[in-house]
């Protein structure tokens, strides 16, 4: 801009500054469409997640009125708990005072841990947080350059090896591979710790302040707590890594394929492109843009994987909790966090929706 | 040009050249000649063909449970002498913690894993073709509203949303059922609306609507057979999920219940012994990778064979 500014003004120097103006007040006016109609269709989503888990909530067999008052309680508490709760009322306004107070964060209390369901997610996250992203971290390292390698060498045994690999990663069930990585790696061959996040020694000793304990130890300097929880997380964080890397692999050699078909790979083959300048900088860069959509994707299977993870791995985070809570029939806390997850789910999908506009132009115009 | 009416003398080679008919004279003709097609191209595919023996296989084993393994999969031996005993000739996967056979076991539960894939596919897979034919045809505010509730249930993870609904009607092997079809459906009903939308505008829906055919059956009649294949092909890949979804409730106690010879409940069973008695976890689980590995391969080759467009 300074620099056109600066220049010379050229002969229609008088048209275009109107031009740009009237552009530039076009695409605001596109952007605020846009983000309204994203606005609606995710505030409708929301709407839906919450008529369900609602329904969810009230189909249970569990009496909600028994479980706090418990079975010996007269029958005048009953009905006062009963009329307390708003049970008396019609479905559509207990929807709305459900709707009312999930908006001001209350999800009511656990049946379990005596708390607001808020605060225990809140405590919870951190860990399913931190384990997710290092495997998302760890299955992107992995999965994609191996994607683009089986594409480059389609047919060859590279690509055949790296095949077998993403089936056996999207075909093995999860709880049972963690479970031989614990049998393997931490009761045989005792290269990593055991279940749990961090070593008893260290719990009382070490104060986290995000959550994050990887992160926290290396900011506080405590590289011995580090340590101890890297050795902790690394085993969880792999066996999650290995699917999110079979799904991106697998994802990453299809783009590839696809690019290398086009047009514009022949047009640079013949021009004289090097081969790798073709693979990384044209083609690599076109896939990338739908790569980020599977990405995303693969994250929210993380989410998803981290259920049963969490369970094996002992992992005080929000999978876990999701089951303590199930095993106990605490249904608020189930569908609390049931909740918590689709809003993540529905937010990196928004994310992602909103990158791809950002990097592929041709998105950008369009829409 | 034979036809089914003129008998010929049984050959293979006339068999194949009726079956590979160009100009099919009857229905069924032009149907099986379709599925022959479809065959030739899936054995040329090696690994499709090893899906095809494991899911063969499965159904066997399923069928066959009693002969292959004839013992009490639910009642275990002697608790003194035969409780985790690891892999031996007379046992072959060990025993476990209640000193039954694991290898009894895993067979029986083979049924159990099969039974669960045919009704979730058998529930899900004909609400999904409803659903998005329907959207898919009609288009406006029935498709507006249609996929916004598809939209909501794909909104949540695949086995979240099956969690809370066990979690809502209690655990139980049909509950568990009616979660997965509940959560499997909505994939089915996009790609059904795909499909339907570059064939609602054709001339044969044109001419069917003319004659005077009222919309359920052009639904039922026209457009969901041509939506099929590839909902079965869906479907297909689709399966090895519901296996390992089915697995992870069964892991977490929401699944069959014991004494039921559930894989992933074996798992968990396992999980306590997992240092010292590892086979107890290991070969259930085993089971599961085997038979969601035979899904996957066979649901690639199709899609590989059926479907060109989305091979590649």
């Amino acid at each position: 801009m300074q620099a056109r500014q600066e220049a010379p003004a050229p002969p229609q120097a008088p048209e275009r500054p109107e031009l740009e103006a009237e552009s530039a007040q076009a695409r605001a006016l596109r952007f605020v469409w846009g983000a309204g109609k994203l606005a609606f269709s995710l505030a409708l989503t929301l709407l839906g997640l919450l008529v369900v888990t609602f329904f969810i909530g009230r189909v249970v067999p569990v009496d909600p009125v028994l479980s706090i008052i418990g079975d010996r309680a007269p029958a005048s508490t009953y009905d006062r708990v009963y009329r307390e709760l708003g049970l008396d009322r019609p479905l559509v306004e207990q929807f709305w005072i459900y709707l009312k107070k999930i908006l001001t964060g209350d999800f009511g209390e656990s049946f379990l841990t005596k708390r607001p369901i808020l605060d225990d997610l809140r405590r919870v996250f951190p860990a399913t947080f931190e384990l997710a992203t290092l495997g998302l971290i760890l299955g992107v390292a992995f999965g994609a350059p191996m994607g683009v390698a089986a594409a480059a060498y389609k047919g060859s045994w590279i690509d055949q090896t790296i095949r077998v690999l993403c089936l056996v990663g999207y075909s093995a069930p999860i709880f049972w591979l963690g479970l031989m990585g614990l049998l393997i790696f931490y009761a045989n061959l005792g290269w990593v710790s055991g279940p749990g996040r961090i070593g008893i020694a260290y719990e009382f000793s070490f104060q986290p302040r995000t959550g994050i304990l990887l992160l926290d130890s290396a900011l506080q300097g405590r590289w011995d707590v580090f340590r101890n929880v890297f050795s902790h997380i690394i085993l969880p964080a792999c066996i999650l890594g290995y699917f999110s890397m079979a799904y991106i692999c697998r994802m990453t050699r299809s783009f590839m394929l696809h690019e290398l078909s086009q047009e514009y790979v022949t047009a640079a083959r013949v021009k004289g492109v090097s081969e790798a300048r073709i693979i990384w900088r044209h083609a690599l860069r076109n896939a990338a843009v739908p790569l980020i959509t599977v990405i995303g994707l693969s994250y929210i299977n993380l989410l998803e994987g981290s259920v049963l993870t969490e369970t094996i791995f002992a992992w005080p985070g929000l999978g876990q909790y999701l089951t303590n809570s199930l095993q106990n029939a605490d249904m608020n806390a189930v569908l609390g966090a049931t909740f918590v997850i689709g809003i993540a789910f529905v937010l990196i999908n928004l994310i992602s929706d909103l990158l791809y506009r950002l990097l592929d132009p041709r998105v950008r115009r369009r829409s | 040009m034979t036809t089914p009416f003129e008998p010929q003398p049984f050959t293979w080679a006339g068999r194949r050249a009726w079956l590979l008919s160009e100009e099919p004279s009857s229905r069924r003709q032009a149907r099986l000649g379709s599925f022959y097609r479809g065959w030739l191209a899936l054995r040329e595919n090696p690994l499709a063909m090893v899906g095809l023996a494991v899911v063969v296989g499965l159904a066997l084993v399923a069928i066959l449970a009693d002969v292959i393994a004839p013992g009490n999969p639910r009642m275990g031996g002697d608790l003194r002498t035969e409780r985790l005993l690891p892999p031996s000739a007379a046992h072959w996967m060990g025993t476990d913690d209640q000193a039954r056979d694991i290898f009894t076991r895993v067979i029986h539960g083979a049924r159990l894993t099969l039974q669960v894939v045919a009704l979730v596919v058998a529930t899900a897979t004909p609400i999904g073709l409803l659903v998005g034919t329907t959207a898919g045809y009609f288009g406006g505010w029935v498709d507006a509203v249609l996929m916004r509730i598809t939209d909501i249930f794909l909104a949540f993870p695949r086995l979240i949303l099956a969690l809370a609904f066990v979690a809502a009607l209690g655990p139980g092997i049909e509950n568990a059922v009616i979660a997965i079809a509940l959560t499997s459906w909505p994939q089915y009903a996009r790609l059904a609306r795909a499909e339907t939308m570059t064939i609602r505008h054709s001339d044969f829906i044109s001419a069917a609507r003319l004659q005077g055919a009222s919309s359920a059956r052009i639904l039922w009649g026209h457009v969901a057979p041509l939506c099929l294949p590839s909902v079965v092909i869906r479907v297909t890949l689709d399966m090895a999920g519901i296996i390992l979804t089915a697995a992870g409730l069964g892991f977490l106690g929401l699944g069959a219940q014991p004494p039921e010879p559930e894989w992933g409940a074996m798992v968990a069973t396992g999980r306590r012994f997992i240092v010292d008695q590892w086979w107890v976890a290991a070969m259930p689980g085993l089971a599961i990778f085997v038979v969601s590995l035979g899904f996957n391969l066979l649901g690639d080759g199709l899609r590989d064979a059926l479907d060109p467009k989305a091979a590649r």
